[in-house]
């Protein structure tokens, strides 16, 4: 009855969708008020009622309904309740749904914090958000049923796969989808602008929110998912370019391009057909993720159901909203005078060049990620774009990028005077270059990229806090004061431009630095590895709650010191069978010791494949993540006082 | 002109994905079972002579497997054993290699033994569609030309002993 609710409950809210995305539309050409005002409470009714299905699905999934074909194939009565939870979200169907919730959740706050926004721009961007909606609530119905039921039903689901039953990977697809789907809030203001024909700094104010809300959720998202490969996978890998990846990583290069040249639209009302071209690539980025994901189109075909019927659809669907958004993009944005001029040198041109920078990157990732599909679509080749391409395409655009990154704060708007920036500058530059300098001949003179890395996440960090000093006039009179006047926005630039340069430094320096012994250990076996004294004392069989696993206990110390001993298990879970590895990890500030446990190499089962990993300053890559969500959010909370103050513009 | 710039890549990679997503092998016909296997011809790998044809299947009155694979294929070497396994047993195993250089078809069965009978090369990989592949690797259990059952994905340890074996045996009878 409930699934029936939910089933319900998801044609009401994709014929809500329909009427906020089509009435409204109409009556803003009109002017008449009647049709517009529809669109608000529209956009209540339809979270209200993606929510309630959205909740039934759940609630089967809660109570392992295995009539539901969905959660039969996806869940299992012996899973823990945490991934009973997390599998509504963690299958094709379920999380559709969920993208299609979080779209009219978005699309709800549109509606209520916008209430002050001109009429017309605030109908048109519930509209738009409407009709891509109704893209997704149509494909639910049509062709992704998540509510479909079977009879007779079976008494035992199939579970999910285990590599999943994780919580690092439970809450990663939310963070995710968050930040995909935020970004429709920016197009669906990019689209509404163009119809509109009028971009101007009230809409840049409006604006930029909605792309740092989603950036912060991108950011976080992807961190999660790098972490969760880094623990769970087995090999101290956190990054591996692969589509999927790749897909949630072009969206974040565009949103952090659009995030600065909106700064350019709101100050200087200039930029402005190229932040909503951005405003629309980001977001189609985010459907072309999920189409790369959801149709199979990159990836193995035996790693994920493919669908022929599903793939059409959304190409259709993408055919649509991009190629249309794209089509209008190139017929109205003639109208949309660009306002300020700025000479070459200046803030304007520093963030051009990040946008170029960053444009460029995303496209690279881009082509990396498409070519096999093109090249097999054109001769039939099958090739693999692997890592080595895309770590020096894109290292190749980040050097400049980070380089410039350590300049721009320091720039003035309109024209900025690059003799006084670099005499400012010159003593960070030096200790950075001294510093990278230093570091290759600790290393012993080989990995030059890892020295250049180095230098660069010093550079980033020294100059960033130098442009931070010299703007509270640190250890002058009354720098207390003006530290605590600092907005938030110039709060959060400072912090997220910090946490890169952690994130850098940490990523060269586990990247390059890294290292591995790999062997075949008895009882009593003893290794060392990064400074660490290892002796693998013995293992043990477990039953946990839907696996078994051996359990192996290593006694570690460090200088003679003697730690807490890690513990790394080999699970087995029992449906669907499948073997995983549940890393050890010791994780201090200057590294982190990683202990997995392989195979048993003899029937006595005394002899084990050990495999030891010491990656250093490895907790600065998710530590410089954080801080950059940090500052995202801190940023987020000065720009909520002028949500509401859309037509103040300050001259 | 150059504001249509955009909306003509996107074109262009839609078309990419649209092609792409024909390419999918999903889409592909796939072979019934308990239907005649397609009539076709295939070389030897590396070279012009006949390999295997339909009609050398359609004249045996055993239970034979029809493996597809490629040396490129990551799984195909997972599966490999237990294809060894069944030869040991000794059921006749052909196999294609799928959209493969001869030279590589070689060194994988050189460096992994060679646990078919006769190894046919598909390097366009019209049989294999044909035949309802949808990727590889892919196995067929074949008797008297028809096919009676379908694997698709690597032979996996855990089902080896408890499905493979029995509906191999079944179709014996």
């Amino acid at each position: 009855m409930i699934v029936e609710v939910g089933h319900y409950a998801l044609i009401v809210a994709c014929l809500l969708s329909l009427i906020q995305g089509t009435f409204p539309l109409y009556g803003a050409v009109k002017k008449q008020g009647r049709l517009m005002s529809i669109a608000a409470p529209a956009a209540y009714g339809q979270l209200f009622f993606a929510l309630l299905s959205f909740s039934a699905l759940m609630y089967a999934f809660v109570v392992s309904d295995f009539s539901v074909v969905n959660v039969a194939r996806n869940s299992h009565t012996l899973k823990p309740m945490l991934y009973k939870i997390s599998a509504t979200w963690g299958n094709h169907e379920g999380s559709i749904l969920f993208w299609a919730l979080i779209l009219a959740l978005y699309g709800a706050m549109v509606a209520y914090f916008g209430r002050k926004l001109p009429k017309t721009l605030h109908v048109r961007v519930l509209s738009i958000q409407a009709l891509v909606g109704l893209g997704f609530y149509l494909f639910l119905l049509l062709t992704s049923n998540p509510f479909e039921r079977i009879y007779p039903f079976p008494m035992e689901g199939n579970g999910l796969n285990p590599l999943l039953q994780d919580p690092g990977l439970a809450f990663h697809p939310p963070l995710l989808y968050l930040g995909y789907v935020g970004l429709s809030v920016t197009f669906s203001f990019a689209v509404g602008a163009l119809i509109e024909g009028r971009v101007d700094a009230a809409w840049a104010r409006w604006v930029r929110p909605w792309t740092l809300l989603a950036w912060c959720f991108l950011t976080a998202g992807i961190t999660l998912g790098s972490w969760w490969a880094y623990y769970e996978l087995g090999w101290g890998g956190w990054w591996f370019w692969d589509p999927v990846e790749n897909a949630s990583f072009m969206p974040w290069l565009v949103a952090t391009a659009l995030l600065h040249s909106a700064i350019v639209v709101e100050k200087r009302d200039t930029l402005k057909a190229w932040t909503i071209l951005l405003a629309i690539i980001a977001f189609s980025f985010s459907l072309l993720g999920t189409f790369i994901v959801r149709s199979g189109v990159l990836t193995s075909v035996h790693a994920f159901a493919t669908d022929p019927e599903r793939g059409v659809f959304i190409l259709l669907f993408l055919f649509l909203v991009i190629g249309g958004s794209l089509l209008l993009f190139a017929l109205r944005a003639d109208k949309l005078q660009p306002g300020g001029l700025f000479a070459p040198i200046s803030r304007e041109s520093m963030l051009v060049i990040n946008n170029l920078l960053l444009s460029v990157a995303a496209a690279v990732v881009m082509f990396g990620t498409l070519y096999p599909l093109i090249r097999d679509a054109l001769t039939g080749d099958k090739i693999t774009v692997g890592p080595p391409f895309f770590n020096m395409a894109f290292g190749f655009l980040m050097i400049p990028l980070i380089l410039f990154m350590g300049i721009g704060p320091s720039a003035s708007w309109k024209r900025a005077d690059l003799m006084g920036i670099v005499s400012r500058l010159k003593f960070v530059f030096a200790a950075a270059l001294v510093a990278g300098i230093a570091f290759f001949y600790i290393a012993g003179g080989s990995e030059i990229m890892a020295a250049v890395w180095l230098g660069l996440g010093i550079w980033l960090l020294l100059s960033t806090l130098f442009e931070w000093a010299d703007r509270v006039k640190l250890f002058k009179p009354a720098s207390l004061k003006r530290m605590s006047r600092q907005t938030r926005a110039s709060v959060g630039m400072t912090l997220g431009h910090l946490g890169l340069a952690v994130a850098v430094i940490g990523m060269a320096s586990t990247s390059y630095w890294d290292s591995e012994h790999q062997s075949i250990m008895s009882y009593g076996d003893q290794a060392s590895i990064g400074g660490y004294d290892i002796t693998f004392k013995n293992t043990d069989g477990i039953i946990g709650p839907n696996y078994s696993a051996v359990k192996a206990t290593f006694d570690i110390s460090k200088d003679g010191v003697t730690l807490d001993p890690l513990r790394p298990e080999a699970r087995v879970y029992l449906s669907p069978p499948m073997p995983t590895t549940e890393a050890a990890i010791l994780s201090t500030i200057m590294g982190d010791l990683f202990v997995v446990i392989g195979e048993a190499n003899s029937k006595d089962y005394d002899e084990w494949a050990v495999r030891l990993y010491y990656k250093p300053l490895q907790i600065w890559l998710w530590g410089g993540a954080a801080i950059m969500v940090l500052g995202g959010f801190i940023s987020l909370s000065d720009r909520r006082f002028r949500m509401g103050l859309s037509k103040r513009v300050k001259k | 002109m150059n504001k249509f710039i955009p909306f003509m890549i996107f074109c262009v990679i839609s078309g990419a994905l649209y092609i792409g997503l024909n390419l999918n092998p999903g889409n592909i016909p796939s072979a019934l079972i308990n239907d005649p296997v397609p009539q076709f011809s295939l070389p030897v790998v590396g070279g012009e002579e006949v390999g295997l044809t339909s009609d050398e299947l359609a004249g045996q009155d055993e239970v034979v497997i029809v493996n597809f694979f490629a040396s490129w294929c990551a799984p195909c070497y997972v599966e490999h054993p237990f294809l060894m396994d069944l030869k040991a047993r000794g059921y006749k195993i052909y196999g294609v290699a799928y959209k493969d250089k001869a030279r590589n078809t070689n060194t994988f069965l050189a460096e992994l033994g060679n646990p078919y009978y006769k190894v046919a090369a598909d390097e366009v990989g019209r049989v294999s569609i044909d035949f309802g592949v949808y990727g590889v690797p892919e196995t067929y259990v074949i008797k008297n030309g028809v096919i009676r059952y379908k694997h698709s994905g690597p032979i996996h340890e855990m089902e080896f002993e408890d499905k493979v074996i029995p509906i191999i045996e079944s179709v014996d009878q």
